[in-house]
């Protein structure tokens, strides 16, 4: 899965109601381009504020960009945050369509924003191309406080390029009356999983919905840390050169060949009408989906990691989390860190608001976790313990783009083609071994 | 974005030389062979059938002709989620089912190649009431004495339609042919929208531009090796179409 994704995952996930929030938000775009263009200005950044124009008081205008969340509130809620700063003046820009492409590409002009969000932080191209501010001393003696890996993931070669969010994760959610009918008891490996989806397949409803690629696109990174491994060695070397990958990935053929997974449903596996509308017994999906789950099955559900392989395996749960970063092409770089630090690490409060009001997320900060009355009990506490225990950051900072796709593409050929998966990893290999050498040297 | 060397044609080499890239030349090549001669056929029949009914003519010339109003990607996204998506209640699953077939996850296979189906009806469904017009316009223009003169002779059916209509019809069915196959080649809106997944695409089925969206604009980036085979697709349409052009002109000076 590449990093790109998780920002999708995260905001497009929610789904649901986007079409006609999205109208919305084209709307304002439209408006927003209109003031601008009324500005004069071709370039997309306002002219700098001098004096006693602007309403920050010390003069200085900071372009905030956001991707466009799908939960209603969200824009106002980051525009209200914004607002109440007081050593600047922020415009948040709000960005429908394809966020991590436009503002990749627009980093490297003039009309790039001054703080902007990333899904995982700032690409490894982006932090070596010198197009990100250095964040680590903004987090300072937070840091122990933050969720270790999403950290992790955000650092490269121990300075810290962004300060997460939100941190997102996804889960295997089951329905436990499906279980409980079929005597299944919820599964601990990977076999017992397979065995219970193919007893849970009857009739129109499948076992096990992993997405309408089958897990091609979803289940490749959780798959190797079920068998123990990573996309890279601790030493920064390929991973899973291993036969316990290729045994680990082939696991996700035999459910296809099994014929236990749903495949085709109209909404795919970030959404939870497949599992509410009892289509599938068992997803793996988003912690995001869970207030649809809970209106559409009420207690009827249980939330489980994605299994071991085997008693050498370790269980899992993908965590994510978008990262606040600080262009190097900003007109104020300290007054951008400035803002970062006031919003994402002193307004606790603030992020508290963002994390739990609008949509289901986790806040970054563990010690807000048990602040956060949404996370108190039941599923949703067993999911929060989770990602904390066993969350796993989706993949490596140095897992380039390009890695990711040709791991995708064999992910695909693997899953749905029944390709021999030593070939294919070979061939992930072959993709992998230069670009980290490239990213490396 | 400044460059830093100078690469020369290394960018041209690598991408001819790029597995991926070159799959998707022969994607897009089967493509046009398959789907520019398929709706020739379907639209040039349907002008005839449309230009030769005496009722309701205005109501199936609209009829027809409304799909082209239709947006590629609201088409795509009904074609994927409520005709052919996987499950019973998808239209095509639910037909199959009146005759007791299992449910087909059409998108989802890549052995059989059902999501070719998908793409195929998807994009004639689009396109043939455009073409539809262009042809009925050129049938309109077509005198009747031809046909009064055809008749007297003791010509009728395929005959009439082999020696007068076609032929008569050479101008149209140029500019026919060479719209479709830029359109072809062109091919990224149904595939985009019908096969993505999340930023995501499956390493088959992946026509030229969808290739070179994800190489140069994608999270890569890679806007060298992306305008490099931005030119070499550019070259091949043209090409294309000036033999095209040839081929049918020459047609043109044996008459």
């Amino acid at each position: 899965m590449s990093d790109k994704q998780i920002g999708r995952e995260i905001g497009q996930a929610l789904g649901a109601n986007l079409t006609r929030r999205s109208l919305f938000a084209l709307g304002g775009a439209a408006a927003v381009t209109g003031a601008l263009a009324a500005c004069g200005s071709n370039t997309g950044r306002e002219p700098a504020a001098t004096g006693g124009g602007a309403s920050g008081g010390s003069g200085v205008t900071l372009n905030q960009w956001y991707h466009q969340y799908g939960e209603a509130g969200t824009q106002q809620a980051v525009e209200k945050y914004a607002a109440a700063y007081k050593d600047a003046t922020v415009k948040v820009s709000w960005k429908p369509g394809d966020y991590d492409q436009s503002t990749a590409a627009s980093l490297l002009t003039d009309a790039g924003p001054d703080v902007f969000e990333y899904g995982n932080g700032p690409t490894i191209d982006m932090i070596k191309g010198g197009q990100v501010v250095d964040l680590t001393d903004l987090i300072g003696d937070t840091k122990s406080d933050f969720n270790p890996s999403i950290l992790e993931r955000m650092t490269y070669q121990g300075k810290t390029y962004a300060v997460p969010q939100v941190v997102d994760m996804q889960l295997l959610v089951y329905r436990k009356s499906m279980l409980d009918k079929a005597g299944i008891q919820p599964p601990q490996t990977i076999d017992e999983l397979i065995a219970a989806a193919k007893k849970l397949t009857q009739g129109n409803v499948k076992g096990l919905f992993l997405g309408n690629d089958g897990g091609a696109g979803l289940m490749g990174g959780p798959m190797l840390w079920s068998a123990g491994l990573d996309y890279l060695t601790k030493d920064n070397q390929f991973g899973f050169d291993d036969p316990r990958a290729a045994t680990a990935l082939g696991k996700l053929r035999e459910m296809w060949d099994a014929k236990v997974l749903l495949l085709g449903a109209p909404k795919d596996w970030f959404d939870a009408s497949a599992l509410t509308s009892g289509l599938t017994a068992m997803q793996f999906t988003g912690l995001w989906t869970f207030p649809d789950i809970k209106k559409g099955l009420g207690d009827d559900f249980g939330v489980l990691p994605w299994p071991a392989l085997d008693s050498s395996g370790k269980a899992s749960v993908p965590v994510g989390a978008y990262g606040s970063c600080v262009s190097a092409k900003s007109k104020d770089v300290e007054a951008a860190k400035k803002f970062v630090k006031w919003l994402w690490i002193d307004q606790t409060q603030d992020q508290l608001d963002f994390a739990t009001s609008y949509g289901f997320h986790i806040p970054s900060r563990t010690s807000l976790i048990s602040q956060a009355s949404t996370l108190k009990s039941g599923q949703a506490a067993d999911a929060a313990k989770l990602a904390t225990d066993v969350g796993h950051a989706q993949s490596p900072i140095l897992w380039t783009p390009k890695c990711a796709t040709a791991f995708g593409d064999a992910m695909n050929r693997i899953v749905k083609e029944g390709a021999d998966p030593a070939g294919e990893i070979a061939k992930v290999k072959a993709v992998a071994d230069p670009e980290l050498k490239r990213v490396l040297a | 974005m400044t460059p830093t060397k100078f690469v020369g044609v290394g960018n041209y080499l690598d991408m001819l030389s790029d597995p991926a890239f070159r799959s998707s030349l022969v994607t897009f090549l089967a493509f046009a062979v398959f789907i520019v001669p398929t709706t020739f056929v379907i639209s040039l029949g349907a002008a005839l059938l449309v230009a030769r009914t005496r009722v309701m003519q205005s109501f199936f010339r609209s009829v027809f002709f409304l799909p082209t109003a239709c947006s590629y990607v609201v088409a795509s996204l009904i074609w994927k989620m409520s005709i052919f998506s996987g499950i019973r209640s998808g239209l095509a699953n639910g037909v199959l089912g009146w005759f007791g077939v299992d449910s087909i996850p059409w998108l989802s296979l890549a052995d059989p190649p059902w999501y070719w189906l998908v793409i195929v009806t998807a994009r004639l469904w689009l396109q043939v009431g455009f073409y539809m017009i262009l042809f009925l316009a050129g049938i309109q223009r077509i005198s009747p004495t031809l046909y009064e003169a055809a008749a007297i002779d003791g010509a009728e059916g395929w005959k009439v339609f082999r020696h007068i209509t076609l032929p008569q019809l050479r101008a149209t069915s140029t500019a026919v042919l060479l719209l479709l196959l830029i359109n072809a080649f062109q091919a990224f809106d149904e595939f985009y929208n019908i096969l993505s997944t999340f930023g995501t695409y499956p390493p088959y089925a992946r026509p030229p531009l969808v290739y070179l969206y994800y190489t140069a604009l994608g999270s890569g980036q890679d806007f060298g090796h992306g305008s490099a085979g931005a030119v070499i697709l550019t070259l091949i349409i043209a090409i294309v179409a000036v033999v095209q052009g040839r081929i049918l002109r020459l047609g043109d000076r044996g008459e």
